[in-house]
């Protein structure tokens, strides 16, 4: 079937900001989207709120549109464009609803706008569990039982039919929020109420229970000529009950034998055909009974997935790529397969490896949030590892989480053993290891988690591996066990762990490193190549373990290695993938052979065709030390991957290799608080009076002297145990007695607190002499809320020249003292007249994808030539970057993901995503930022105000403008009087507990249209919380902090003059300056 | 020499050394006749994880000479299994190896073509074993079917079902017959009597059956003259279906030439492309001779199916005379369902012939 010439041009929707359930692995599909419709000839127009992504980079696609992915913005953009069509299926569960209330309304016939892929018919069935499960039952398969409910008397008497344990899921909540597993009839009619309160529609859909059943995915291709193919087999370790993206997945399936496989494989095919998905990729989940067989659907994702991300990492077999074409008409036998160049995509790959995905979580961030892993998803990154052997890859796969902890030194308490392998939390593993130590029987550990014998079996033959080490030392440890213990997937790490210390001192990774390679126990690389071999590979992507034959074969030519930054988690995210793919596009063009290394199989750095090889692996120093040895690169970075590859610089650069930009001593230098401090002293630059203290008493002094509030953390940080703001000596010993426990051998670190300081974030570029500001961010909230967590404008709006240009002259010191090559990010607090730096970070910050696409200047691209040794005058900069129309970042929280946790922001960092919003004026580039972050901002209405003492002078006028808008104020008693004294009418309402109907009673019946509600401080906090969860509930507006409620008030008086126009990135950077921007990229 | 760990039945095999790309079913593989004489080679390394049992026998015994894979399993887990691997090979005395780098191995393969090899528990030393590989016997020009095929007739009749529904007579060649073929047949309702490979066509004829089958085996279809012999009778006098060496007997007995690939397909990832409808079939595959289509008259026989992979012909039909053949596995077992519809094919096709003696099944 030939590619359609009826299409000229095909609008791709995006799935807008990073949040937990729908991460970077829609960038990676996006961008393969978009480069596989324009390779084809198409033109292609693309829409995503997320200015993180590479899939928005302006080179991408030919018009580019950072707006909010509402019906009304993205039919804008299909008035302007007029598209033949629209590809709904890669931008994730936001860009298929997007799709779905665009068709539903009638907007693509308006604008003769054709859905490829899958039509709205198809969506519907697959994304309706009642519609799907008919289908099922017309073609023969079985579904969960289930019922809808629509009150708690029907749900009470529907038990009797589902019995319990019960799933329950609320219809039309967000991401299955609000759904749970109900294990006694106490925690059913809890769930259930709940379910119906928070239900738009209340009604809930209570399912029977299938926890311990085995689980499954398949992903699955189909062409318009109807060829349908399965690409990979998935199985959960994790059973039933835990969500795939929160379940240890491995590919291929490892318990089923091909009679079983295949009545699944005939399932999937018959499926994708019943809901009729007509063409690209879909996943679809099983579940088997282990006691007989019986296969039940759980559910079909008409679109590419998570899973189909990493089934594409897994295999080779670029799933959102191949999507795309046959979305265009071409069958799957008119595609070449990539890696073997001679063979077609109309095949079934086959793996000669096993692959363990493993997720990360970030509850320490969220104390009050429930860790138990169930139907619905929590976790905020992942880690993909290849091996030979399972258990080579799961221990790959362990140590590519940066817990800073091997498995055998978890910390566990025995007499939650029980508790823990029954409740499946992050936390499990752990306790699983624990048991197999102590000689559990398999039967035991598997009657209680339910987890595959087989699964624990190659657990256990990991733990008995370790006990054969345990028996010797290093003087003793033959030759033959440590080749074994690396074959098994041992880190030189754990080995030097496990063995035997002699003569009391113990066993360093560095001396078990010296014995393995004494004794040449090396390893060696294979390549993923879709076929077993079967054919041959051209594509270097590349995996180690220690087999005997190596397939690397390093080029002679110069390359440059780029370190990636490893799983998403909250801090480091897609902005330094983004950084990463950057860094190997800029070498790639000045010439160099780039080599990406990198674990996280969400990225666009870890496609096989970002970089010219490709080795998927943990970012830890042995196994980047391994590479190094094999590639010989000419340089490698580190400052574009976060923490992750920083934290090695200074002992990959001991170790003699290479490492180019800005040198880790100065790295190292910019976080030691000490002889940093010294530093800006010298420079005459001032900071936050500080301090360190190891115990509470020396905490007290120090604080004293400082004076309160202090800001204090622990200065090295496992997993980011929290910094907080102290405002008593009380607070401070409490915080004392629990950080100090975090990490006893590094110091606490105390701040002056600026208090009321506004603050802002600098990038810039450097060449070791020469500075470049490429962007100076002003952040909307004060300082004491999270760089990271604080929307910010670029360029900014309220600062005065002279102390803009002091921030300037501060950085450009910093740059040239630090000696800085490539990128810098710092931060500066402006109190009154003076300008504090907090503090400086000499690599890629989270803000460069930002700052580029504001400047059109892709500052990463730039920063590697520079690393190179080119000059910034010779790349043709030589004046800071100016920033025409106004760019405001706003970012994206996981709360709705976490029942009961406060929304109230700090100094730690709690967000997963960000949003742009882009205009000519501050007032709508905000709204578009809320927006695009799921807070429509009303035009009219009613707004509550409740804020603490300190905040209720800056109120007034706030309360002044948002009435003279013409809305109606509710506040609560004090601040209410508080107007009242001022000259402020509104109607004071009561708190929850002082009588109804109350603020919570109004918010639920939704009276009430914005929300103003600062916290009250630690006392009355849980009232406040109480006010701010069921804004988020309901999806009511809420500001928590004053500034950002004068921004939001402004945003208003701008959105009742003037609407919403969208425009391309394209256009905001005209021609001649891309131009530009073109000349030097291309070096 | 690639130096592993012995697994499954102490002692010394040898034969050719082939691979398969499946990632499960090896007990199929093990126990499908057409790997006689040969040493098979998992990619996949992992094996044993599911266990045993009688459904997934395909015929009476392992026929494979040895196994290799990279990791075999200590405990099978899957409510299926009735006896873990190990066991299993043991009590078949298949000589099985383990640890050894199995990619390189089938880099190696892929690279130099299959060959003979050896798995030794008892001889370690690398120029005997190398002596005895070299003296272990090749595929080619040896009738490895008559080593496998039943030695007397046997009847299956077809299961009872709708008295409406048509039955056959069909004769089955058994040159090594997996019993999944078997059970298709039984699907489409055929009473089967399975004759030994030798069975001269005049004693089928005599039988006046609505359809022969010409079954898979092992090895090299040029030195089964024979068997070449009685197809070349058979043919237009009743419907002819054959899979695998069948096919090539089909290929042969039109007129046509095998010639053996470098390593053969073994694997149940292998696309077809079924030039008739154009569809793509996923398919299950194992042999290392092939049929040679520039070899076959045009006028005569149509090409019906190719593979995407390497271009080779997978399937020929007659023009003129009711007879079809396929080079791979559409009963699968182990391997994708994609192909079951040629037997239904051969249904409608002795449905035909035996209403009109029409001579072929219309395109
Ligand atoms: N009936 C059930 N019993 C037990 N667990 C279930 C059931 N249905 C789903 N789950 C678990 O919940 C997870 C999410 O359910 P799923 O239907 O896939 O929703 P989502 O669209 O969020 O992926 C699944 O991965 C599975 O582990
Ligand atoms: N002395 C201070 N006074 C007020 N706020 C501060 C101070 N130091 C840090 N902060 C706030 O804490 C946030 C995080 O501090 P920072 O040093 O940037 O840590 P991180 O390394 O996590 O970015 C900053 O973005 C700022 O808002
Ligand atoms: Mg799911
Ligand atoms: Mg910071």
């Amino acid at each position: 079937m030939p590619k359609r010439t009826d299409l000229k041009k095909i609008l791709i929707i995006g799935s807008g900001p990073i949040v937990i359930g729908q991460a970077c692995e829609f960038d990676y599909s996006g961008t393969q989207a978009c480069k596989a419709l324009k390779s084809e000839g198409f033109k292609v127009v693309l829409v995503n709120s997320n200015p993180a992504t590479i899939m928005t980079d302006p080179e991408l696609a030919d018009r580019t549109y950072i707006e909010p992915l509402t019906p009304e913005s993205v039919s804008a953009i299909i008035a302007r464009e007029r598209p033949d069509a629209l590809l709904p299926t890669v931008g994730g569960q936001t860009g298929l609803n997007v799709s779905v209330e665009l068709a539903k309304s009638g907007v693509l016939d308006h604008y003769g706008v054709e859905m490829i892929g899958a039509k709205l018919r198809a969506v519907e069935i697959a994304e309706d569990r009642r519609l799907f499960k008919d289908a099922m039952t017309e073609i023969g398969l079985q579904s969960a039982r289930s019922q809808i409910v629509k009150n708690m008397a029907e749900a009470k008497e529907c038990l009797s039919a589902i019995g319990l344990p019960a799933i329950i899921r609320p219809s039309f909540t967000l991401g299955g929020f609000g759904g749970g597993t109900a294990f006694n009839t106490e925690e059913y009619e809890f769930i259930v109420s709940r379910g119906l309160d928070i239900s738009p529609v209340h009604e809930v859909l209570v399912e029977q229970s299938l926890i311990g059943w085995k689980e499954f995915e398949l992903e699955v291709m189909r062409d318009l000529a109807d060829n349908v193919v399965i690409i990979c087999p998935i199985e959960n370790f994790d059973p039933m009950g835990v969500h795939t993206g929160d379940s240890i997945t491995v590919a291929p399936a490892q318990t089923l034998s091909d009679k079983e496989y295949q009545q699944m494989r005939d399932a999937a095919i018959r499926i994708i055909r019943k809901v009729g998905v007509e063409t690209g990729g879909s996943n679809i989940q099983f579940a088997v009974n282990p006691e007989n067989g019986d296969l039940v659907v759980i559910e079909m994702n008409p679109r590419v997935s998570r899973s189909s991300a990493l089934a594409s990492k897994a295999t080779g077999f670029p799933i959102a790529k191949i999507a795309a074409k046959l979305a265009v008409g071409l069958a799957l036998d008119e595609i070449p397969n990539d890696i073997t160049k001679k063979t077609p995509a109309s095949f079934e790959p086959t793996i000669d490896y096993v692959v363990v995905k493993i997720p990360k979580w970030n509850f320490e961030k969220f104390k009050e949030a429930d860790p138990t892993l169930g139907i619905q998803m929590k976790s905020v990154g992942e880690v993909m590892a290849i091996g030979r052997t399972f258990k080579e890859a799961f221990l790959k796969a362990t140590r590519s989480l940066e817990k800073g902890k091997t498995l055998t030194s978890e910390k566990v308490f025995p007499k939650n053993l029980d508790h823990f392998l029954v409740t499946p939390m992050p936390e499990r593993m752990a306790y699983l290891h624990y048991a197999l130590c102590a000689d559990w029987p398999l039967e035991e550990i598997h009657r209680r988690t339910k987890i595959d014998p087989w699964f624990l079996n190659q657990l256990k033959e990991i733990v008995d591996m370790g006990k054969r080490l345990q028996e010797h030392t290093r003087a003793d440890l033959p030759p033959e066990l440590l080749r074994e213990c690396k074959r098994q997937g041992f880190s030189d790490q754990s080995i030097a762990e496990l063995l035997r210390p002699a003569g009391g001192n113990g066993v360093s990774e560095i001396q078990v490193r010296q014995l393995r390679r004494e004794a040449g126990i090396r390893p060696v690389y294979k390549r993923v190549d879709t076929c077993a071999a079967e054919f041959e590979s051209h594509t270097p992507y590349l995996y180690s373990t220690y087999e005997s034959e190596c397939e690397a074969n390093p080029t002679a030519a110069k390359k440059i290695m780029v370190l990636g930054s490893g799983p998403n988690r909250i801090g480091q995210g897609i902005e330094f993938d983004y950084c990463c793919c950057h860094a190997a596009f800029a070498l790639k063009e000045a010439g160099y052979e780039t080599i990406m290394v990198n674990c996280n199989p969400e990225t666009v750095s870890t496609d096989y065709d970002t970089s010219d090889r490709l080795y998927f692996e943990p970012l830890t120093f042995e196994d980047v030390m391994e590479i190094v040895e094999v590639e010989k690169p000419d340089g490698v970075i580190v400052q574009f991957g976060g923490q992750t590859p920083l934290n090695l610089a200074l002992r990959l650069q001991r170790a003699g290799v290479p490492i180019i930009g800005t040198a880790p001593e100065s790295i190292d230098l910019a976080e030691d608080r000490k002889r940093f401090g010294r530093l800006l002293q010298d420079l005459k630059i001032p900071q936050p009076q500080n301090g360190t203290a190891l115990c509470p008493e020396e905490a007290r002094e120090v604080a004293a002297a400082i004076g309160y509030p202090v800001l204090v953390r622990p200065s090295y940080v496992l997993g980011g145990r929290a910094m907080s703001i102290v405002y008593d000596e009380a607070s401070l010993d409490d915080y004392m007695r629990t950080a100090v426990e975090a990490s006893p051998e590094h110091p606490v670190l105390i701040d002056r607190f600026l208090e009321s300081a506004f603050e802002y974030d600098v990038d810039a570029l450097c060449d070791g002499d020469q500075v470049v500001i490429a962007g100076v961010m002003e952040h909307i909230e004060e300082a004491g809320i999270h760089s990271g967590d604080s929307t910010c404008v670029l360029p900014p709006v309220m600062i005065d020249h002279v102390l803009l240009e002091r921030m300037k002259q501060y950085a450009r010191r910093l740059g040239r003292e630090l000696k800085v090559v490539g990128l810098m990010n710092i931060q500066f607090a402006i109190q009154k007249e003076t300008v504090f730096v907090l503090e400086v970070n000499p690599r890629a910050s989270r803000t460069v994808p930002y700052v580029s696409k504001a400047t059109g200047i892709p500052l990463a691209k730039i920063a590697a030539r520079l690393m190179t040794g080119e000059k910034l005058r010779d790349l043709g900069f030589v004046e800071d970057l100016r920033v025409r129309h106004c760019f405001v970042k706003s970012p994206v929280f996981p709360f709705n993901k976490f029942p009961g946790v406060d929304t109230v922001l700090g100094p730690e960092m709690k967000s997963t995503g960000e949003v742009m919003g882009v205009a000519d004026g501050f007032g709508i580039a905000f709204a578009k930022a809320q927006l695009s972050a799921g807070l429509r901002l009303p035009r009219e209405g009613t707004v509550f105000v409740s804020v603490n003492d300190r905040d209720k002078p800056g109120l007034l006028p706030i309360a002044k403008d948002l009435q003279s808008l013409g809305f109606r104020l509710l506040a609560t008693g004090g601040t209410q009087q508080f107007l009242e004294r001022n000259g402020v009418q509104s109607e004071r309402v009561f708190k929850a507990g002082e009588g109804r109907p109350n603020i919570i009673d109004l918010i639920k019946s939704r009276k009430i249209d914005l929300i103003i509600n600062t916290p009250w401080g630690e006392r009355s906090r849980h009232e406040g919380r109480a006010i701010r969860r069921a804004a988020i509930q309901h999806t009511i507006a809420g500001i928590t902090t004053l500034s950002g409620a004068a921004a939001a008030a402004n945003a208003i008086r701008t959105l009742r003059r003037e609407n919403f126009t969208v425009q391309s990135l394209q256009e905001y950077h005209h021609a001649e300056e891309s131009q530009r921007t073109w000349l030097y990229v291309k070096g | 020499m690639f130096a592993g760990r012995a697994f499954g039945h102490p002692g010394e095999t040898a034969g050719e050394v082939v691979f398969n790309t499946s990632m499960c079913g090896y007990q199929e593989i093990l126990t499908d006749p057409s790997y006689a004489g040969q040493i098979v080679v998992m990619t996949y390394p992992h094996i044993g994880n599911y266990g045993t049992n009688e459904k997934d026998e395909e015929s009476q015994r392992p026929y494979a000479e040895g196994f290799v894979a990279r990791e075999f399993s200590s405990i099978s887990s899957n409510w299926r299994s009735s006896e873990e691997l190990e066991s299993y090979l043991k009590r078949h005395k298949i000589v099985a190896i383990c640890g050894v780098d199995t990619r390189a191995l089938v880099r190696h393969i892929r690279s130099l073509g299959a060959m003979r090899g050896v798995i030794s528990s008892v001889d370690a030393d690398p120029d005997r074993l190398m002596e005895k590989a070299r003296s272990a016997r090749s595929m080619l020009g040896c009738d490895l079917a008559s080593w496998v095929t039943c030695k007397d007739p046997y009847a299956i009749a077809a299961p009872p079902r709708d008295p409406a529904e048509e039955k056959f007579r069909v004769i089955a060649y058994d040159y090594g017959i997996k019993r999944n073929i078997l059970n298709n047949l039984l699907r489409i309702g055929c009473d089967l009597l399975v004759v030994p490979a030798s069975t001269s066509a005049e004693e089928v004829l005599s039988l006046s059956p609505d359809g022969v089958f010409l079954s898979n085996g092992p090895g090299d279809p040029e030195p089964l003259g024979y068997a070449v012999a009685n197809i070349r009778k058979l043919l237009g006098r009743v419907p002819v279906f054959g899979i695998c060496l069948g096919h090539q007997l089909m290929g042969l007995a039109f007129g046509g030439k095998t010639y053996k690939l470098k390593f053969g397909h073994r694997g149940g990832n292998q696309p077809v492309k079924n030039l008739l409808t154009g569809k793509v079939e996923i398919t299950a595959q194992n042999h290392g001779f092939a049929v040679d289509p520039d070899s076959l008259n045009s006028n005569e026989v149509a090409c019906t199916h190719m593979n995407l992979n390497d271009q080779t012909l997978e399937g020929i039909r007659h023009r003129n005379l009711p007879a079809f053949s396929v080079q791979y596995h559409p009963e699968a077992s182990p391997g994708p369902h994609d192909s079951h519809y040629l037997f239904d094919q051969f249904k409608r096709l002795m449905l035909k012939f035996r209403k009109y003696q029409c001579p072929s099944e219309p395109i």
